[in-house]
């Protein structure tokens, strides 16, 4: 089979079983476009900006486990896109990112549209390659989807120059099963003997606690964590990044800890004497005040990347391997038991933990008239029956989701934990609802965050997703207020953002429903009317009380014994 | 403290750029980086000298191997190890100094390479505080240009760095 280089992406994509696209088309992309248009198995999802492009097969990754694959044109196709892929290499999500390039004589000499995407993008990508000959384009993609998806995954960016793509010229076309990299070998099997060293010392701990993140999510060791953590009956708390892994449900679950993780999970966090850390990578939202985490514990770490182990944190017990497989490994050694949990212990620990627990630390008034965030999403928790995948932009509503909407299984909670993206939300929503259209998908988000990628709702409208927009508006970039009232005596410098569209109408004029509700008492009616329309995008505007803050919250440089509960109260 | 690290990499265009890359984004620093193919032309051999506590150097290796590029790497001043730098140096030599110049360059054993009525270029190989020994040694104001190609290095013994 002779195919030209347009025609080779294509096949390369169905060969490697993708079946969605998200991009925009260009110039330099206009050969590529050429050979989508002639097929049918590749399906193109047109955004209104490359920015959503990104967003969206980032969130289709996160939704699936499967790379997301994003196709955009040369210099501003390509720089838009950048926002996107920064997001999605710092949480480590498998992506394919084709973006055209000038032709290769013309490279260097500023062309039209040029700009050197491998250079603007090579510190947000795993990995990157321009393309110069047309020879090397079938191998280099298989190299990209193996490079993302394998070891610690992440973006790759395939810049490719126009004149690759040419339709006049055509070679024979192969697409190999396989790559090997004798410079990339990432490690397959964590070391038995660390393993057992590990459990070892798990076995003699008296309060320990499991510190998981989004590695366990990305490795789908959702059921070896579970089953693990039930077993030996130790707490667990889970990152930003982590929720889901383990039940929100679950007898074991402390809520999630840092910057604003519950009472109990970073109170236990500071006292405890056995961490296990799986698939996490103590980020300082997660570690307040390094100095002062975890003073008592020996720290186990298992992570599948080397550079992720004593980055922030020394760790004690380093295990370098894939996360399910470790889990899995462990839970055996577990099981064949030379040693058990220290029960009396573990009894003692537990009722410390109960303590911190009847704090209450999430509690909000909820009588008031004025809606509070926190019930918004506990009724979208009630009414989607805790079922949804939930996507979120970032700021206040993203802590709220996260701390209320109790996630029970992985991947349903998706969200920019690392680079705090706004704008993320909605794009995300539709590479999820592409992948799974029958399932209920939720955006929770802000009044400021929505309008960074408003312009998708005729994305949205032209494929017929029928996402459901929770619009918590507060008026304010509501973190960025909360900082401000904290730290800077309410000083609340350009964070208002009371001039907005009338949201009802804007979601109506893009040819979906729209609808606004602002009374505590038509919030649960509201939310089930936004989600008994099956087959159409509801954007619920909910106007709610301005003044809500996160708690509890660890003020900058503290540790974790240092919260703040309630509005007005002191350290605890 | 002061390491070699010793980089074994695909000879692709951006390699360099990559490495590079890492240091300034993470705000490591570099002293001195060299960089040429080996007598395999699909690999590049790159000695690069870094200065950090051993957890700013042992963050630097892990992320050096992470980079898709790089084959393997040692930090030679682990073991023993040997290291090399060659200096072209321009000096003023006139009538009065042309004695004493030549004489320094012998004990240093270097070689004058080019002469002009008015000055000497002097050839100084060995480690890098040699060269430094020499720069310190002759007058400030003789010279006229000092060129370094920062340090190669190599591991003692009959093991080598290779795939």
């Amino acid at each position: 089979m002779e195919l030209s280089g347009g025609e080779i992406i294509v096949q390369c994509l169905k060969d490697e079983g993708v079946e969605h696209v998200f991009g925009y088309p260009g110039g330099a992309v206009l050969h590529i476009y050429d050979a989508i248009f002639k097929q049918k198995d590749v399906k193109h999802i047109l955004v209104r900006h490359e920015q959503a492009a990104g967003h969206a097969a980032d969130g289709y990754a996160r939704a699936t486990g499967k790379p997301g694959v994003m196709l955009v044109t040369s210099g501003p196709g390509a720089t838009n896109a950048v926002t996107g892929i920064a997001t999605a290499f710092m949480d480590s999500i498998p992506m394919v990112v084709l973006t055209g390039q000038v032709p290769t004589p013309v490279i260097g000499s500023d062309a039209f549209q040029e700009v050197d995407t491998v250079g603007i993008t090579r510190p947000c990508v795993k990995h990157n390659f321009l393309v110069k000959r047309l020879e090397d384009l079938a191998e280099t993609i298989k190299k990209a989807f193996y490079i993302a998806t394998t070891g610690r995954p992440g973006p790759v960016v395939i810049d490719i120059p126009k004149d690759i793509t040419d339709p006049g010229v055509k070679i024979p076309y192969h697409y190999p099963s396989k790559v090997r990299m004798r410079s990339y070998n990432p490690v397959v099997k964590g070391h038995l003997g660390q393993i057992k060293k590990a459990v070892k010392i798990m076995m003699e701990a008296e309060r320990p606690v499991f510190y998981t993140g989004g590695g366990v999510v990305l490795d789908d060791a959702a059921k070896p964590l579970t089953d693990l953590v039930d077993t030996l009956g130790f707490p667990i708390t889970q990152t930003l990044m982590g929720l889901g892994a383990y039940p929100g449900s679950g007898k074991h679950f402390l809520g999630m800890l840092g910057m604003h993780g519950t009472y109990e999970a970073n109170m236990a966090m500071h006292e405890t004497d056995v961490l296990i850390a799986v698939g996490a990578r103590f980020d300082d939202r997660v570690t307040g005040h390094v100095k002062q985490f975890c003073p008592d514990a020996t720290i186990i770490h298992i992570d599948i990347d080397p550079s992720s182990i004593s980055k922030n944190v020394r760790v004690d017990i380093p295990i370098v391997g894939p996360v399910k497989q470790v889990l899995r490994d462990m839970l055996k050694v577990v099981n064949e038991g030379e040693n058990n949990p220290k029960n009396q212990a573990l009894k003692q620990w537990w009722e410390q933990i109960e303590k911190w627990r009847s704090m209450d630390c999430l509690k909000y008034d909820q009588s008031s008239d004025l809606i509070k965030p926190q019930q918004a999403v506990e009724v979208l928790h009630k009414v989607t029956k805790g079922d949804a995948y939930v996507t979120s932009d970032v700021g206040q509503h993203q802590m709220f989701a996260a701390q209320f909407y109790r996630f029970d299984k992985p991947r349903r909670w998706i969200n920019s934990g690392g680079l705090g993206t706004m704008g993320f939300g909605l794009p995300a929503a539709m590479g999820v609802q592409m992948a799974f259209p029958k399932a209920e998908v939720a955006v929770v988000t802000g009044e400021s965050s929505i309008q960074m990628c408003i312009q998708e709702l005729a994305t949205c409208l032209q494929y017929e997703l029928p996402i459901k927009i929770i619009l918590l508006n507060n008026g304010y970039m509501g973190m960025v207020r909360q900082w401000q009232e904290f730290f800077y005596e309410s000083r609340y410098s350009q964070s208002g953002m009371s001039v907005t569209p009338d949201f009802v109408k804007l979601t109506e004029s893009y040819g979906h429903v729209g609808m606004r509700v602002d009374k505590t008492k038509d919030l649960e009616g509201a939310m089930k009317e936004a989600f008994s329309h099956k087959d159409r995008l509801v954007f619920l505007d909910v106007v709610v009380d301005p003044a809500e803050n996160v708690y509890p919250m660890i003020a900058a440089g503290k540790g974790h014994h240092e919260m703040y509960l309630s509005p007005g109260s002191e350290l605890v | 403290m002061r390491h070699i690290i010793s980089i074994l990499m695909e000879n692709e265009s951006g390699a360099l750029a990559r490495v590079a890359n890492l240091f300034t984004a993470r705000g490591y620093n570099i002293e001195s980086l060299t960089v040429a193919p080996t007598e395999d032309q699909s690999l590049s051999r790159m000695t690069l000298v870094t200065r950090g506590s051993d957890e700013i150097i042992e963050q630097i290796t892990k992320q050096l191997n992470k980079l898709i590029d790089v084959v393997k790497l040692v930090d030679l001043t682990e073991g023993g190890h040997l290291e090399r730098e060659m200096m072209l140096i321009k000096l003023r030599a006139e009538r009065t100094q042309r004695e004493e110049i030549k004489r320094l360059v012998d004990i240093f054993r270097g070689k004058i390479i080019d002469v002009t009525d008015t000055s000497y270029t002097v050839e100084l190989t060995g480690a890098a505080s040699k060269l430094n020994a020499f720069v310190e040694a002759v007058n400030e104001e003789l010279i006229i240009e000092v060129v370094r190609t920062g340090p190669s290095g190599i591991g003692r013994g009959p093991k080598g760095l290779g795939l």
